[in-house]
């Protein structure tokens, strides 16, 4: 019994432990669906693990997931600062069609500059799409996630308007822009990728998003402008009774969110796709971003674990198909995990009523007293 | 906290007894990777899947798979694994992966490739080209769409101006002048091969604009298309598959591409060890396009003259043109 206590206690008090057990369900879920379906659990869920595992495989975990973990962050400091930016998809968007466009038109600009280049193009582009949501809420209280929303289908019909230009479209029969210059591709050269065994898409994108983590948390943490940012989403009333600009923190924080997502589109672009389609769907990173926000709780670290999860389950379920299983199974997992994160108040309520409930206090008296 | 123990342990056990199955030495694995459509797109995609799986059911030695792609980017993924899978073909389809396909085919020489409705990869030594003269399917449902007008007006919605797509008006163009040389040729060019709600639209602003007849080569947005005829009340003309169970009442008939066919075909020749590079021509020839089986609604009259034309077109009587300059009545070319 006592084994039962304290495993719930840690569950109520750690959210790592938490998350973790939240995923465990999601599995678990995914698990029912296959016998459901009468598809073998232990095939599918090896060929996810055993895909991911190999050197290649994590290669192609670390370059899926960069595009997440970014877009994750954007979405996890607009959590922080206390509004909602579904507008990750948008801002993500038009950030990379703003690399593309700059990786397009400017061939001749040295790699060292070209590739930072694109970076703040795609930053100011999804900086812009923020701030735009931003100066409508604060001038005019128009709800921010409405106008994302909607913003979301705008930058995806100007994306596809661009993409179809003849400067920037593929000159072959492809629905798609040109490829980016080289001098703008993140990619590894060809003969280190086949020496070393990577994914053909091997890209040093990785080490911006962990840069980008270090950052985010550093502003969040460590500087004034954080602190003001976290105190207007704690409760704005009493951040501004305490002086601090609300309105203006507010564009900040959209501004600061859209120029992450965008950037997140440059590393999708200038690290695998290397052009952008003309869409017919959403992709979804940014939508994925809010995803990987909440199972990394927000956190920055949390966000890059997140991220590569996400990108896992990405890549790893690519491939159910190949056993038969459907790539569907693996948005019933993930749909699981983050419906057991977000319900984490309720599942927290109830175990920490548990835990104090005047028989585990009981116990937990007893146990102290076994210790002595 | 036993019973989740519990559970934890049986799931541990699973994995560990999961082991790769190894296939038998003779199986031929056959992959197709799919274009951002998805297998279930109602069109190629899907009819090609279908074949693959028809083929695999008559023919167990054949080992048939599929992964979709959801972005431009998932076609180089999905393709290396095939790559390492070691498929023994892998069948790319549709045009938005002729660049994704020539790198792979460049970077690996070994390994056979197929790709329907793109013949840029025509040079390479280890890609055959599935290409169907959809010029001449177009041709024939354009012969029954001027046959059936009563408004001399019929409507044509493209997905995307391309060369390859061109062909589509066209043939339908040629066709609905031949029999109705004074017919008004309503043309939309929806730039988007999934937008349901946009192929509507535009349907339904042919069918205010005096048309009675519509054919789409769109995709998805040709879904919407049928949508909107089915609502209105006139014909609808399908594309690629026999597209008649969207709408059995309006659907008059269908340009078939059979794409089942030629992954049927390609498959077989890997197998027997006669696969052929370069460019695999599909026409009213071989059976590779022709009118769909469903031709219920078409008048007895109007069947017979379609017959009629296929016939010369086998015969090499007659040829459909190709280019934008020799249907001047095509205005999307440019």
């Amino acid at each position: 019994m006592t084994k039962k206590k304290s495993f719930l206690d840690v569950l109520s008090t750690s959210t790592f432990l938490h998350i973790l057990f939240s995923i465990f369900l999601g599995f678990l879920v995914g698990a029912l669906f296959l016998v459901v379906m009468g598809l073998s659990v232990g095939e599918a869920y090896g060929r996810l693990i055993n895909s991911v595992t190999s050197l290649k495989g994590f290669s192609y975990v670390v370059v899926y997931s960069v595009p997440y973990i970014v877009a994750g962050l954007s979405v996890a400091f607009s959590f922080k600062t206390g509004v909602f930016n579904i507008g990750a998809e948008g801002q993500f968007v038009v950030g990379s069609m703003a690399a593309a466009v700059v990786g397009i038109l400017c061939p001749n600009i040295p790699k060292p500059l070209l590739i930072p280049l694109c970076f703040l193009a795609a930053m100011a582009a999804g900086a812009l799409w923020g701030i735009i949501v931003g100066f409508l809420k604060t001038k005019w209280g128009i709800n921010e996630v409405l106008s994302m929303i909607m913003f979301n289908w705008i930058a995806f019909y100007l994306s596809n308007f661009i993409a179809g230009i003849p400067a920037i479209k593929n000159e072959g029969s492809a629905e798609a822009t040109k490829n980016i210059s080289a001098n703008a591709s993140m990619l590894f050269s060809k003969s280190f990728i086949k020496s070393a065994g990577l994914c053909p898409t091997a890209n040093w994108g990785i080490l911006v998003a962990i840069v980008v983590m270090l950052i985010v948390w550093f502003i969040i943490e460590k500087t004034t402008l954080g602190y003001e940012l976290k105190a207007v989403g704690s409760n704005k009333f009493a951040a501004e009774y305490g002086g601090i600009n609300v309105n203006r923190s507010i564009l900040t924080a959209l501004a600061i969110s859209g120029a992450l997502a965008g950037l997140a589109g440059a590393l999708q672009l200038m690290g695998m796709g290397s052009r952008i389609s003309i869409f017919s769907s959403q992709e979804g990173f940014g939508f994925a971003g809010i995803v990987v926000a909440l199972i990394g709780v927000s956190n920055p670290f949390g966000v890059l674990i997140a991220g590569l999860f996400y990108g896992a389950l990405m890549y790893g379920g690519s491939k159910l198909n190949l056993v038969g299983a459907p790539t569907q199974l693996i948005n019933v997992i993930v749909g699981t995990v983050v419906f057991f994160i977000a319900i984490s108040v309720i599942f927290k309520n109830i175990f920490r009523r548990r835990a104090r409930s005047p028989r585990s206090i009981e116990r937990q008296a007893e146990k102290e007293a076994d210790k002595k | 906290m036993k019973k989740i123990l519990a559970i934890a342990l049986v799931l541990c056990m699973v994995f560990a007894l999961c082991a790769t199955s190894a296939s038998a030495a003779d199986t031929v694995k056959i992959g197709m990777v799919t274009d951002v459509g998805g297998v279930n797109d109602k069109s190629f995609n899907q009819t090609s899947w279908e074949g693959l799986q028809a083929l695999a059911a008559e023919d167990p030695s054949f080992e048939v798979a599929y992964l979709e792609s959801k972005t431009d980017a998932d076609y180089q993924t999905n393709i290396n694994t095939f790559i390492d899978e070691e498929y023994d073909l892998i069948i790319c389809v549709g045009y938005m992966l002729a660049d994704a396909t020539r790198e792979a085919a460049e970077d690996n020489p070994d390994q056979l490739f197929a790709i329907i409705d793109d013949s840029s990869c025509a040079d390479l030594p280890n890609v055959a080209c599935l290409m169907f003269a959809q010029e001449q399917a177009s041709y024939l449902v354009g012969l029954v769409a001027g046959s059936v007008t009563e408004s001399k007006t019929v409507g044509y919605v493209q997905g995307m101006v391309s060369d390859s797509m061109n062909l589509f008006g066209i043939g339908y163009i040629t066709g609905v002048l031949e029999v109705c040389p004074d017919a008004t040729v309503l043309q939309y060019n929806a730039n988007n091969f999934g937008d349901i709600a946009g192929g509507s639209t535009a349907a339904k602003n042919m069918i205010t604009n005096g048309a009675d007849v519509i054919y789409q080569a769109a995709g998805g947005t040709g879904i919407g298309v049928i949508n909107a005829c089915d609502e209105e009340g006139i014909w609808a003309i399908g594309v690629d598959t026999d597209q008649a169970p969207l709408a059995p009442d309006h659907v008059i008939t269908s340009a078939m591409k059979r794409v089942d066919v030629a992954s049927q075909d390609i498959s077989k020749a890997v197998a027997a060890g006669e696969f052929a590079a370069g460019v695999h021509l599909y026409d009213l020839s071989n059976g590779g396009v022709d009118l769909a089986p469903t031709r219920d609604h078409i008048p007895a009259e109007v069947l017979e003259l379609v017959e009629a034309a296929k016939a010369a077109i086998i015969a090499g009587e007659k040829t459909v043109p190709t280019t934008v300059a020799d249907c001047p009545a095509f205005t999307l070319g440019d």
